[in-house]
């Protein structure tokens, strides 16, 4: 479908627009219920009343304090992942080229280890993990650099390299004391238990920067899938498209990971199901980020209830979800 | 003395440790039909590459009309000069009508995304590639000869006045080959530049009107096929023994192969 106004033309895939509403719709529903429902119920009405800020003080604090902050810390995490996640898979024409598989949420996870170790705030480890994560794409990057690099070496050493670095978190975390050990331990899950507005912001912010920057290097990504040569015969700048791409997506995951902790199988999973939702050929971020954003908040309200009163974290679940994804996506590979 | 919008002087090409061509010095002619033949191995498709500014020469330089190669915006190269490569990756759930339309990259911009030009170069582009037919197709479903017209009509639908095609007629049966070579043929006609890799010799000669041939990273003879197709040269470059006729058709060189001694006759 074409929209043409004057000199522009803009394509769309109706069916990409309706499965985006769709998810949008999904987002919006679960938050509502994740910030409506808990130990302490609030009608729809009473929650939208607190939102706009005249709701009863009581209702102020479990929505816009507790819960609100929550969802969309889950929200942006979830999308930030999910863009991350299609923006690498597309890199390495693999769906183990994500940021979880290729070392990157790993090294954001030894960061953090540092950090907790270090005994730093909630702030640091933070910091500590977005560090890690962009050194660490920096030596995965610098290791698979020969003369540009190719998909199918990022993936390799990166698997490598996010075997080592498991190890260095597994070695870290017996040296630690028993209390910075469960510390560590409790962020490594992945939880968005206890997250407040200064954890949604930075996401946000980093949403707000990369996404542009995202949906501008879209196209050119799409061209590059068909091979360097072909892209590059069509005009693409190549090297220039994918160093800003994966600036972007190691951004993305670092902050995220920064937010939420190393939540894994996200960042695998949203392009996938985007990809087979939209039916759209190549990279699909819009789609990608709505369905991250989806399965984070989905999976963090399952968690809360499943077992309520107990509540799991988060990545509990994805890492359960998740991986029987990824055995159904191999299983379909293979013919 | 013919003019060239396309040439390289002096190349150095190589692919890390593995020195692939020095010294070597290219010039298309404008409005020709040139066919690029060889033995495996001996640098075809890197010189390809390297004209299409997708390989960087060690030393020396290409240039495109009077400019070094690299120093014009990529875009505007790609609205100038094609490339078929030997070998593309087809995007997982691609259709032939999407692939074709990528084609049209290099003029098109974020706001710009499918104007009806656009629309009429990819329909002319599977038209004359006979891929219209299959449109709403998988790309990843096709036979690897409809693949192959279906990548041909992407470089098609770039419509650039110079086209390079690196074996634009692998995977094609008898028929097909002849008409995509056809196909070149009228675009030749229609006033384009082309440069294809074939690999046979009896094809190059009817079409060329410009036949460069290469044997270890160095051309060692190119002009009208006519004039310098000998059975010396295909024994030195293919180390083939052959005889050479006129070509009932064209008049154009043919090679006919030397008929190897049968050996003792079977027990
Ligand atoms: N990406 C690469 N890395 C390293 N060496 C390469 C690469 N591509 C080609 N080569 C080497 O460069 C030489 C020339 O290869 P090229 O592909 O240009 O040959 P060609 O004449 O096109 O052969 P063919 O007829 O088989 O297509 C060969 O020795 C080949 O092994
Ligand atoms: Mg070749």
């Amino acid at each position: 479908m074409t929209v043409r106004l004057g000199p522009w033309s803009v394509r769309l895939a109706p069916r990409a627009l309706l499965v985006c509403a769709a998810l949008a719709l999904a987002g919006c529903t679960v938050a509502v219920a994740a910030v409506a429902t808990g130990e302490y119920t609030l009608p729809v009405r009473d929650v939208l009343a607190a939102l706009t800020g005249d709701g009863t003080p009581a209702a102020d604090l479990v929505v816009s304090r507790l819960r609100a902050p929550r969802v969309v810390t889950g929200l942006l995490v979830g999308a930030a992942f999910g863009v991350s996640g299609a923006i690498f898979q597309s890199l390495t024409r693999n769906p183990l080229g994500s940021p979880d598989f290729i070392g990157f949420t790993a090294g954001a996870s030894t960061g953090g280890i540092l950090a907790v170790v270090a005994g730093g705030s909630a702030m640091t480890i933070a910091g500590g993990a977005l560090a890690g994560c962009v050194t660490t794409a920096a030596l995965v990057y610098a290791l698979a650099f020969r003369g540009g690099v190719a998909g199918h070496r990022l993936v390799l050493v990166g698997i490598g390299v996010n075997a080592l670095l498991l190890a260095v978190n597994s070695y870290l975390l017996t040296r630690a004391n028993i209390n910075d050990a469960a510390t560590a331990g409790a962020w490594l899950t992945g939880s968005l238990s206890g997250r407040g507005w200064d954890h949604a912001v930075p996401v946000a912010v980093a949403l707000a920067v990369l996404l542009p920057v995202a949906a501008v290097a879209a196209r050119p990504l799409r061209m590059i899938e068909m091979g360097d040569d072909a892209a590059r015969a069509a005009g693409v700048r190549v090297e220039a498209v994918r160093a800003a791409a994966v600036a972007a997506g190691v951004l993305l995951s670092g902050t995220a990971t920064a937010a939420a902790g190393p939540v894994v199988f996200v960042a695998l999973a949203a392009p996938q199901v985007a990809r087979r939702l939209t039916r759209s050929p190549g990279v699909t971020l819009g789609a990608s980020a709505l369905v991250g954003a989806v399965l984070l908040t989905g999976a963090d309200l399952a968690a809360q209830r499943l077992l309520a009163p107990t509540q799991l974290p988060v990545g509990v679940l994805t890492a359960g979800i998740g991986g029987a994804y990824l055995a159904l996506l191999l299983r379909k590979e293979r013919h | 003395m013919t003019v060239s919008r396309l040439s390289a002087g002096d190349l150095t090409l190589a692919y890390d440790q593995r020195v692939v061509a020095t010294g070597l010095d290219v010039a298309i002619p404008d409005r020709s039909f040139t066919v690029i033949v060889g033995p495996n191995a001996c640098g075809k498709s890197t010189l390809l590459r390297a004209l299409a500014r997708m390989l960087k020469p060690r030393t020396g330089a290409v240039h495109l009309d009077g400019s070094v190669i690299t120093s014009l915006p990529s875009k505007e190269v790609a609205r100038r000069l094609g490339l078929l490569p030997q070998s593309s990756i087809v995007p997982d759930g691609i259709t032939v009508a999407d692939l074709v339309a990528r084609g049209r990259y290099p003029h098109q911009r974020l706001m710009r995304q499918w104007s009806r030009a656009d629309e009429a170069a990819v329909a002319e582009a599977m038209r004359s590639t006979d891929v219209a037919d299959l449109a709403d197709r998988l790309v990843d479903e096709l036979s690897g000869g409809q693949r192959q017209r279906v990548w041909l009509a992407m470089a098609l639908a770039q419509e650039t006045p110079i086209l390079l095609l690196d074996e634009p007629t692998t995977f094609l049966d008898i028929a097909h080959q002849i008409e995509v070579l056809d196909l070149c043929a009228d675009l030749h006609e229609a006033g384009r530049t082309l440069v294809a890799v074939l690999h046979d010799l009896n094809q190059a000669c009817r079409y060329a009107t410009h036949l460069v041939v290469m044997k270890a990273g160095e051309v060692v003879a190119e002009g009208e096929p006519g004039a310098v197709v000998t059975p010396e040269l295909v024994g030195h470059v293919f180390g083939l023994r052959c005889e050479i006729i006129e070509d009932p058709q064209t008049g154009t060189p043919l090679i006919v192969p030397e008929a190897r001694r049968r050996a003792s006759a079977p027990a």
